[in-house]
């Protein structure tokens, strides 16, 4: 009796499925085949933790646990690059009924998705804004700023700031039910996120469209009156994320 | 405000910003950075890793799950916000588009 | 790419340990009796940060073996090209002194596993997993070594031993093979059979490497033994003995301490490794 694959792996991800006649364990019973099936939900459950840690803080061990049986048999991994699992999880979370209560969830899912991305994103080296002192206003302005690719930016109706840092963070305040932009910046190794004022994550979006200072600019004051220039490029120079600064040829 | 009094005023702005933070992040030591990360021993941001070793651990059943009362997400209260609606932010409508 | 002057062009048949990022302050202030380390490849492609610099570093210091777990050389499907070019870049850039696989399946269908899963040991799966091997061989564009798995149950279909099974890969392809000692042990007991037999079988002419790790201690639904491959915790009696015996056969061979889950301190490894180059030495004496 042949077992194919994929009869052991419907076998594997589905307990209640019998085991594929034809192996042998030298003894009746699951017990052998379980260790398979324990080392893949298990593998994929402990995964899930450490891809989502402030999801776990928030949840419980225990629902996490239950939420990552759920999840790795609808999404098991699609590559063997087990540092960017759980891509699917915030759309996962939103589709929860039991869940829905907690709108911050996907959010907050998206975070730490892109915390892990700017972990391993390539290295860059910062400019030295000194070299940029000569430039004239209009030069400046007409000038787009070339931002690191550890970079990332996300936008929420939910205070996500607030909560990643109250479960991150020893003696962080609670969270207040404000909406807030975040800007993640890796100046070495470690992934900072950083609150943006309002308007921010829209001039950010807007530079790493390509669009120059001036007109990114533009947008954020079309988003947010007060929006507060100084304030934002200090956190991208702080988190060493302004890696070129080039003039733009207006045709 | 004019165009140029404005783009003036913003480049001041940009390069005030900019001479304030003449010494970039990667002065730091590049030695110290190699090590564990400064966050926590355990380096939470590099997410999961793979394995080649089995477990011992008993748990592959699992389809049916119950939401039980555990966990921060209890004693945060943001019950304004409980219906996702509720918001007491500048950002009340949030608008992605940018202007082409 | 590497400054070639630092190149390690083969592992030291001598103690080597598994790295764990949160070991690097310890292994490079002093690594012991530890001279060369083991890494999964598949966490080292990412595009940049920290695990890239530390292990450029590493590599200045240590002869680096560069073990895959997740091509699947034993699955029913194709390799996945994509991961295939991730396994090339990784050995052209780093040039590692050793690079191994595993003898066993984890993605099927394109959902991965992380698991490594058994498959039967038959003249269909013998060629289709030297056409893998070579496949890799070739897109590496170097000989790698075939690592035996632990086994929980075996396959009625199955027409070769194991040992029977890697030699003819082996000979097949030109690979050389990495015998994980508590993975002979593991299965032995699992499947009932002897595993200084198994010592005897294997073509040991072959091995580059050997591997050495703790497993824990269950019991099947009918109360006999079953060894789970944990990788959590100290090496035990049976296995040192199993490496002696191995070694009398084999003489020094690179020989890696593995420890995956409930990682320990760094001294604890180095204890582990400590016993390691003992029974190396007793071999060269």
């Amino acid at each position: 009796m042949k077992v194919s694959q994929t009869q052991f792996r419907t076998a594997l991800l589905d307990p209640d499925h019998p085991i594929p006649d034809g192996l042998s364990d030298g003894a009746e019973g699951d017990a052998r085949f379980n260790v398979y099936r324990n080392n893949v939900t298990v593998s994929l459950t402990e995964a899930m933790h450490s891809a989502f840690p402030v999801i776990t803080k928030l949840l419980g061990t225990q629902n996490m646990d239950g939420l990552a049986g759920i999840f790795l048999r609808q999404h098991p991994p699609s590559s063997p690059l087990m540092m960017h699992y759980g891509g699917a999880f915030p759309e996962f979370l939103a589709g929860m009924e039991q869940l829905a209560h907690l709108g911050y969830l996907p959010d907050i899912a998206r975070l730490e998705l892109a915390i892990r991305r700017s972990y391993h994103a390539s290295d860059s080296e910062p400019i030295n804004p000194e070299d940029l002192a000569g430039l004239a206003p209009e030069a400046l302005m007409a000038s787009v700023i070339g931002l690191a690719p550890s970079v990332e930016v996300l936008r929420s109706d939910w205070p996500i700031y607030d909560i990643w840092r109250f479960n991150s963070i020893a003696d962080a305040p609670k969270p207040q039910p404000i909406a807030q932009d975040v800007v993640i910046t890796r100046a070495e190794f470690d992934p900072e996120p950083m609150l943006l004022p309002p308007g921010g994550a829209v001039w950010i979006r807007a530079l790493l469209d390509g669009h120059t200072i001036a007109q990114s600019y533009e947008a954020a004051l079309g988003h947010y009156a007060e929006f507060d220039l100084g304030a934002t490029l200090a956190i991208l120079l702080q988190g060493g994320a302004v890696i070129s600064l080039t003039e733009k040829d207006i045709a | 405000m004019s165009i140029t009094m404005k783009t003036f005023a913003v480049a001041g702005v940009v390069a005030a910003t900019m001479a304030a933070h003449t010494t970039p992040a990667s002065a730091q030591s590049k030695e110290k950075c190699y090590g564990v990360s400064m966050a926590g021993q355990n380096d939470c941001a590099a997410g999961p890793g793979t394995t080649c070793a089995g477990t011992a651990s008993v748990d592959y059943q699992g389809n049916a799950w119950k939401l039980v009362d555990a966990g921060t997400c209890t004693t945060m209260e943001l019950p304004a916000m409980a219906d996702g609606k509720a918001r007491m932010g500048s950002l009340e409508a949030i608008d992605r588009d940018l202007p082409a | 790419m590497l400054d070639a002057t630092h190149h390690f062009d083969h592992l030291p048949a001598a103690p080597g340990v598994g790295y764990k990022p949160q070991h690097f302050s310890d292994i490079t202030s002093d690594s012991g009796s530890v001279e060369w380390l083991e890494i999964h490849a598949e966490n080292y492609m990412g595009d940049g940060g920290r695990p890239l610099a530390q292990l450029r570093h590493l590599a200045e210091r240590f002869a680096i073996s560069v073990h895959g777990v997740g091509l699947s050389i034993g699955g029913e499907g194709q390799l996945d090209p994509d991961h295939l070019a991730r396994l090339k870049h990784l050995v052209d850039w780093l040039n590692p002194a050793s690079f191994s696989e595993h003898l066993a399946w984890s993605t099927h269908d394109s959902a991965f596993l992380n698991d490594l899963l058994p498959l039967p040991y038959t003249d269909e799966t013998l060629t289709r997993v030297a056409d893998h091997v070579d496949q890799l061989q070739n897109a590496i564009g170097r000989t790698m070594l075939l690592e035996n798995p632990s086994s929980y149950l075996s396959f009625d279909e199955s027409t070769l031993s194991e040992p029977e099974f890697l030699d003819e890969v082996a000979r097949r392809t030109g690979c050389g093979l990495l015998l994980d000692v508590n993975n002979v042990f593991v299965s032995a007991t699992n499947l009932g059979f002897s595993p200084q037999e198994y010592i005897d079988a294997y073509p040991i002419d072959r091995v580059g490497e050997i591997h050495l790790g703790g497993h824990d201690e269950d019991h099947d639904d009918h109360g006999a033994p079953l060894l789970i491959d944990s990788h959590g915790r100290e090496i035990v009696d049976p296995v040192w003995a199993l490496l002696d015996y191995t070694l009398a056969k084999s003489g020094p061979k690179p020989a890696l301490i593995e420890w995956d889950n409930d990682v320990p301190e760094w001294s604890v490894l180095e204890t582990e490794a400590a016993r390691a180059e003992l029974a190396l030495s007793r071999v060269l004496a």
